[in-house]
């Protein structure tokens, strides 16, 4: 969901941070009473605080209870973190949960970028067509899109091993159709099921960055003779620079959630030796497979402090970019 | 080289590069369109759309797939319930959000500050984070297996509240609301007449942006729910995976019916986006 859900702040109107509602409004609120804004606050209020505040509230008290089931608790301190720390099952999670998002990140963003700067070429026809094709996998629930990797991957009959075979024969290189995707390269599975589904997502805001990027600027590198490589680093880099923060940031908090890929994808289990267990997923066996709740709050803090330190690290380096230009 | 032949090679290795990624995109959907008229024997057969002597033989294929979903499996019921789970939640926490965030920008009162802070400090909160404690609360509130323990936690998303916030500050002149107040019309008229036609894009953008979300939730759905004549479509297809294993054509027929409704959507609302958005700028 965070995926879909991040897709909206580029088309939004822009003007964060600018608290409008001059002297008018102050009459506005005079007119409708005093009440007004509460009432149009108020369901959305009333979900959030019982749906949100109180569980975020409540997972503090859950991390120190073992439970069984939703029902019986019983509260054990704060053995739960020592124990997640003493968790080799945890530690193979973050690992697993850090190489993918490693990964992600490597492959992922270098490929958007290049195929935005694709994109923008100047005199190009059916940009917009372009762009929605390669958006459109972004759309499909990962449930979906696990369903069909885990076809894809399979052994002999997947797309993948059969592709593979059919491209490289003729240039004299056997693949194997025995190839074990699932088996022993879990993570390369992985890691391009989700080049898949995001890679025309995160053009999308690349190439958005992209169109803003000035063009007398251009001009007048290429005035001053900058090649085009010169060009794309002392010109569109720094420009871009925000845009690709916030899409580091996002895959991050994206690729850290990871779970319904590797849940589908290995038959509700960790992988072959749990190469395929990530934080989520392991969070959710704890909860719902072995009934604890307190242990599963447990693993969701350790997660929810893996994200906050990546966002003020995010925020920390951008602030220094913007110190130094 | 002269300049129109590097000319000629930039035009060739863009488009080029723009026609594999579009062919890497493309490859899977088709797969799984052709896969799931396949019966399993066919499956192992051929790759794509079973050919011999160069010609493609449409006979070799079944629908077959989908009429054992829907009739044996009561696929249309999971299909049922995907609709009215996103639906409902889309339309309500649309109008939620709307209403929260026309009530952020446009009024001055005491704990405005606070809320928009909250607003904006809830964006940053996990999911899975408050996934226990919520499963341990509906059990609480007995709204374990039922509808409403899907519908109610989704309706607060609080960066709606935030987008509609922006969207209306910016979208939503003061002069219009005063000239709505001259005419006598009430707080919610005026909501609703001046305001929400304003955001149309927005709402659009929204809706869509809530329907999905509900539409793609598994981790909710599955913790939720135990009753399968409940489950969503989500749900449904992720069964079909544990329990019919070695059935390919059916796995990838559930993955059609699932994937396609919601690719249909995409493909209208797009078209809806580039309209609504230059119609709103228009009139503002």
């Amino acid at each position: 969901m965070s995926a879909s859900v991040a897709a909206i702040p580029a088309g939004a109107p822009s003007g964060v941070g600018n608290l409008s509602g001059g002297v008018r409004s102050r009459a506005r609120a005079g007119s409708g009473g005093r009440l007004a804004p509460w009432l149009f606050l108020s369901p959305f209020l009333a979900c959030f605080a019982l749906f949100t505040l109180y569980p975020l509230v409540q997972s503090v008290v859950l991390s120190m209870q073992t439970t069984f089931g939703p029902g019986a608790t019983k509260f054990v301190g704060l053995s739960n973190f020592r124990g997640l720390m003493h968790d080799p099952l945890f530690w193979i999670a973050l690992k697993n949960t850090a190489v993918y998002t490693l990964g992600s990140l490597l492959i992922q963003l270098p490929i958007a970028l290049g195929l935005a700067l694709v994109l923008e070429t100047p005199g190009l026809r059916g940009r917009g067509w372009i762009r929605l094709l390669l958006f459109s996998p972004s759309m499909v629930g990962v449930v979906f899109a696990a369903m069909m990797f885990a076809l894809i991957f399979e052994k002999q009959t997947g797309l993948a091993n059969q592709g593979l075979h059919s491209l490289l024969s003729p240039l004299g290189i056997d693949w194997s159709l025995d190839f074990g995707w699932l088996q022993q390269h879990v993570m390369s599975a992985l890691i391009l099921a989700s080049l898949w589904m995001y890679v025309g997502f995160n053009m999308t805001f690349f190439s958005a960055a992209l169109q803003n990027v000035r063009k007398d600027l251009i001009e007048a590198a290429v005035v001053d003779g900058a090649g085009p490589l010169r060009r794309f680093w002392t010109v569109t880099i720094p420009a871009i620079r925000p845009v690709a923060g916030f899409v580091v940031l996002m895959s991050v908090i994206g690729s850290f959630q990871l779970f319904e890929l590797p849940f589908i994808m290995f038959n509700n289990t960790g992988g072959p030796d749990n190469r395929a267990l990530t934080i989520v997923l392991y969070l959710f066996q704890n909860g719902f497979e072995t009934g604890d709740l307190g242990y599963a709050s447990a693993i969701g803090w350790a997660l929810a402090v893996i994200l906050v330190v990546c966002a003020a690290f995010q925020r920390l380096t951008a602030r220094g970019e913007e110190a130094a230009a | 080289m002269s300049l129109r032949v590097s000319r000629l090679f930039a035009w060739i290795w863009t488009r080029g590069i723009l026609l594999i990624a579009g062919i890497i995109t493309l490859i899977p959907f088709f797969w799984l369109l052709a896969s799931s008229f396949k019966s399993n024997e066919e499956f192992f057969r051929s790759t794509f759309l079973p050919v011999e002597g160069g010609r493609i033989v449409w006979e070799r294929l079944t629908t077959d797939p989908f009429k054992r979903l829907f009739q044996e499996l009561n696929f249309s019921n999971s299909l049922t319930n995907s609709v009215f789970l996103s639906s409902v939640t889309g339309v309500v926490a649309t109008l939620c959000c709307a209403m929260g965030g026309y009530s952020l920008a446009k009024f001055r009162f005491k704990g405005r500050g606070f809320c928009t802070a909250l607003v904006l400090a809830a964006v940053l909160i996990p999911a899975p984070l408050i996934i226990a404690p919520t499963y341990q609360l509906l059990y609480r509130m007995d709204l374990l297996d039922s509808f409403a323990g899907l519908i109610l936690p989704a309706l607060a998303p609080a960066f709606g509240v935030f987008l509609f916030r922006q969207a209306i500050v910016s979208g939503v002149p003061n002069d219009l609301l005063e000239a709505a107040r001259i005419d006598g019309a009430g707080e919610w008229r005026t909501f609703v007449t001046v305001v929400l036609p304003l955001v149309r894009p927005m709402i659009g953008t929204f809706l869509m942006v809530t329907f999905l979300a509900m539409w793609n939730n598994f981790i909710a759905p599955q913790v939720v729910l135990q009753d399968p004549s409940k489950f969503p479509l989500s749900v449904a297809v992720a069964e079909l995976r544990r329990g019919y294993y070695n059935d390919y054509g059916l796995q990838m027929a559930g993955t059609i019916v699932s994937i396609l409704p919601v690719m249909a959507l995409f493909l209208v609302m797009q078209k809806d986006f580039v309209s609504g958005l230059t119609s709103g700028a228009v009139k503002a």
